[in-house]
């Protein structure tokens, strides 16, 4: 099961735990009645839905119920790192290139659970046998 | 009409609790489990600023410290978010009432029949309870006095280690048939 860091309650929990919550640090405007229906279609629907790391916010919400932030690679599902709801974006440069990808990410379906990757392995001898 | 009325008798109609469950209890070979008689409960919340003068007027001192709980004369805090406590009062005294003489921003909530507490004992409790409970049990990770609100099997429950081989599961009432069957069930199996 994925183990992940509330930073509230300080430890690594279960995944059953949690609920995510969509996309992080989108800001409200002030004057939500000033803005211009495209600015409010950006604010309320459009997100980035990146292909790596997205700042999320998720919620431990069988545990200490409390909102916080997650940088979390959508392609490996590894949780870079969480931090407490308000704070800024954490440099993740570092922790992202790091960790590298999960054991079974990045890699094609036939590449996975092999050893050697298929064109190394020797060629079948059908035909001698 | 008048009398009709007058011959009408009344009788005294007396209202009876009855906690759901009330009484149940199941005993496999390693691990007990029962339902608990009823207590006072709070839901207690409250900025930090506030946590010194209620704690004087519960007569417990709040815990700070995620995943603790701390207990005094039948009285226990457990801490389950960084501003909310569950307070459980098993001595029959009504925390509410001393709540109202704190004059300190806070909000408590009475929650006394909303829950039903289940108590697991025995050697294989921590087994019983991972068995719908991903949390790490282990006395290392979770040590007597240790709580935390979780799930157990698709519902959520409050889990406090009573004793290093003990648990109270606090539950919701309406999920205590689902719990207490889920638990009967893993008491089983836990004890072959």
């Amino acid at each position: 099961m994925l183990l992940i860091r509330c930073p509230y309650c300080e430890e690594e929990r279960p995944e059953l735990e949690f609920r995510s919550a969509g996309e992080a640090h989108i800001a409200r405007s002030t004057e939500i009645t000033g803005i211009s229906d495209e600015d409010f279609e950006k604010f309320f629907f459009i997100r980035s839905n990146p292909k790596g790391v997205i700042y999320e916010r998720w919620r431990h919400i069988h545990g200490c119920a409390r909102f916080f932030n997650a940088a979390r690679d959508t392609v490996t599902d590894k949780f870079i790192v969480t931090y407490k709801a308000g704070e800024p974006k954490p440099d993740i440069s570092r922790a992202a290139n790091d960790s590298g990808p999960a054991a079974w990410a990045n890699r094609p379906p036939d590449q996975l659970n092999v050893k050697k990757p298929a064109a190394k392995r020797t060629p079948s001898k059908k035909g001698k046998a | 009409m008048a009398k009709a009325a007058a011959k009408r008798t009344v009788t005294a109609v007396s209202a009876e609790r009855c906690p759901a469950l009330a009484g149940s209890k199941v005993s496999a070979r390693d691990v007990t489990l029962a339902i608990l008689p009823p207590a006072e409960r709070i839901s207690l919340r409250a900025p930090a600023a506030s946590v010194a003068a209620l704690s004087k007027a519960l007569g417990v001192k709040l815990p700070q410290m995620p995943k603790s709980s701390a207990s005094r004369a039948g009285r226990t805090a457990l801490w389950l978010g960084p501003d909310e406590w569950l307070v459980i009062d098993e001595a029959g005294k009504d925390p509410m009432a001393d709540l109202a003489s704190a004059r300190v921003l806070h909000s408590a909530v009475g929650i006394s029949h909303r829950n039903i507490g289940i108590a697991v004992s025995g050697p294989a409790a921590a087994a019983t309870v991972n068995s719908g409970c991903p949390q790490d049990l282990s006395l290392a990770a979770f040590p007597t006095g240790a709580c935390s609100r979780t799930v157990l099997g698709k519902a959520e429950i409050v889990l406090w280690r009573t004793a290093e081989n003990e648990f109270r599961v606090e539950c919701w009432r309406s999920f205590s048939d689902y719990v207490f069957a889920f638990l009967s069930d893993a008491a089983r199996d836990a004890a072959a």
